[in-house]
């Protein structure tokens, strides 16, 4: 009981402490582009109402779940193709070095031209950006399997579903794992800035409209929720990841006991 | 596992042909399809146009100015985030209740997008280069202080009570017992930062107008010039690439003793 008393007290000691700074700091602040944070707190309800949520917060999360839902699909694939093959690694691997080299943002511009500034143009960015990590990271374990677990694959005669299902893409998924957590930070950032430079609706746009319209308040509360946002998401990766490699991180811990 | 090198020396050749097999197929794609009109070209112009719109860019000072002030945000930025990385991850790591006392407060900062500092950056700092840098930094900086929190955990325990035992100075247990297991991951945390802190140096130049090459391809599309749009992006591209291989080189070289770059055990 002390102990789970003490490890809350840790776990919230700092926050807490810093979040009263903040508090008490800006507590007298005149300053009108840093209002202060009782004030952010007391705005924050009234500008993220029901009416903003679904009009423009749930179509950012949709659009960002769908693009990186097919980086995913679109990443693996390709990857496992890709990796398969020493061939096709060699010949792929300039390109693909190159183009996931391309910082995302910048082929926002391109993507207004091609497909307008809707849906599909957003979807689209946060694809491009998201599916390099995924890809590279793909290959990289898809090469890396385990080469006895290979040829016992090939000596049983296992058909090439199972083989993909059981074998490769297991083996693979620490690294699919890794690549699609950095595809997710990058996800969310292509998510504002393509909202940023181009849209009607949307949480960066709603940012963005704030910040024009000198509403400094609501739009430190806007900040403040992408922040929320983006802890959020990070905390259901980590438990997907937990469920999706629950073998792997139990290897992982008796391999350490072991040794 | 035990070859995890799957590349002789004698095998470069074919792999080196092969690479360049694949770029000049793109290259050939990117000229064919929208001369064929597979693309629109109007969208995609071929690579021979772009390729002509990348030499024209070239002999402009303006395009000199701004990859010089792209380089120097992101340089900046990347040298920042290193030493503050460092700096902070080690004097955290390296007592255990400070640790654990941060270590919830990095959880909670380090998801949040630097991009949802835009809006208050530019009100508060304004749209120069601090502003781009401010979100550079603190992008690439939670790269760098992550991968160097696990090195300083990753520590033997047998030589940090060997240290203990003989009394070595803080000073002289961070160089000779701390700093060995913690290099290679900085180095990754580095490679890692150098990639992020050029997206955030891109995205600062495009969305919040810093001087820079994000901000000359924001300025080619508004003005419809879509093939030095092109030929910016790429030059964007190839810092990246660069960015990559220098990184890995500095790897190799840092790490020349260390046992996951002599090849004497799978890493």
């Amino acid at each position: 009981m002390t102990s789970a008393l003490r490890r809350a007290a840790v776990f919230f000691a700092l926050p807490i402490t810093l979040l009263a700074i903040w508090w008490f700091a800006s507590a007298g602040s005149t300053d009108f582009l840093m209002p202060p944070l009782a004030k952010i707190l007391e705005v924050f309800p009234e500008t993220w109402s029901r009416h903003r949520l679904t009009h423009d917060v749930a179509p950012s999360l949709i659009r960002l779940a769908v693009g990186f839902a097919g980086a995913l699909l679109i990443g693996i694939g390709a990857g496992v193709v890709i990796g398969s093959s020493r061939v096709v690694r060699l010949f792929a691997e300039p390109v693909l070095e190159f183009l996931r080299a391309i910082p995302p943002p910048a082929l926002v511009p391109i993507f207004i031209l091609v497909a307008g500034i809707d849906n599909v143009m957003k979807v689209l960015v946060i694809i491009s950006g998201c599916v390099w990590p995924i890809v590279l990271n793909t290959v990289e374990g898809v090469r890396g399997a385990d080469p006895v677990l290979a040829e016992t694959c090939r000596s049983y005669r296992i058909g090439e579903m199972l083989r993909l299902r059981m074998f490769v893409l297991r083996s693979a998924s620490p690294q699919i794992v890794t690549g699609a957590r950095q595809a997710l930070s990058i996800g969310i950032i292509l998510m504002v800035i393509s909202e940023m430079k181009a849209a009607s609706e949307g949480l960066g746009f709603t940012i963005r409209e704030f910040q024009t319209g000198y509403q400094f308040p609501q739009m430190w509360s806007g900040v403040l929720l992408l922040g929320l946002i983006g802890v959020v998401l990070s905390l259901l990766f980590r438990v997907a990841e937990n469920r999706v490699l629950v073998w792997y991180h139990g290897q992982r811990a008796a391999a350490r006991v072991s040794r | 596992m035990t070859r995890s090198r799957h590349l002789p020396s004698g095998a470069g050749c074919p792999a080196a042909l092969l690479g360049l097999g694949g770029l000049a197929t793109f290259a050939l794609l990117l000229e064919v399809l929208p001369r064929a009109g597979v693309l629109p070209a109007d969208y995609f112009p071929p690579a021979s146009r772009i390729a002509l719109a990348l030499l024209d860019e070239f002999g402009q000072p303006a395009f000199r100015e701004a990859l010089g002030d792209t380089l120097l945000t992101w340089v900046t930025s990347l040298a920042i985030a290193v030493g503050a990385g460092i700096a902070v991850g080690v004097a955290i790591g390296s007592t255990p209740l400070v640790r654990d006392l941060t270590a919830s407060t990095i959880e909670f900062l380090r998801p949040i997008p630097s991009v949802a500092l835009i809006p208050g950056l530019i009100v508060l700092l304004g749209t120069g280069m601090e502003s781009t840098l401010v979100i550079a930094v603190y992008a690439s900086f939670w790269q760098v202080l992550v991968q160097v929190l696990y090195g300083v955990a990753d520590v033997d325990p047998v030589a940090r009570e060997t240290a203990h035992s003989y009394r070595l100075k803080a000073r002289h247990r961070i160089r000779y017992v701390v700093w060995p297991t913690t290099l290679p991951y900085v180095m990754t945390g580095i490679r890692l930062a150098a990639a992020v802190a050029l997206i955030l140096t891109i995205t600062g130049e495009l969305v919040i107008g810093t001087p820079g090459l994000g901000k000359k391809i924001d300025v080619a599309y508004s003005s419809g010039d879509v093939p030095s749009m092109y030929a910016l992006i790429a030059v964007t591209g190839l810092i990246g690439v660069l960015a990559n291989v220098v990184t890995r080189r500095a790897e190799r070289w840092a790490l020349v003793w260390h046992p996951s770059v002599r090849g004497e055990s799978p890493a």
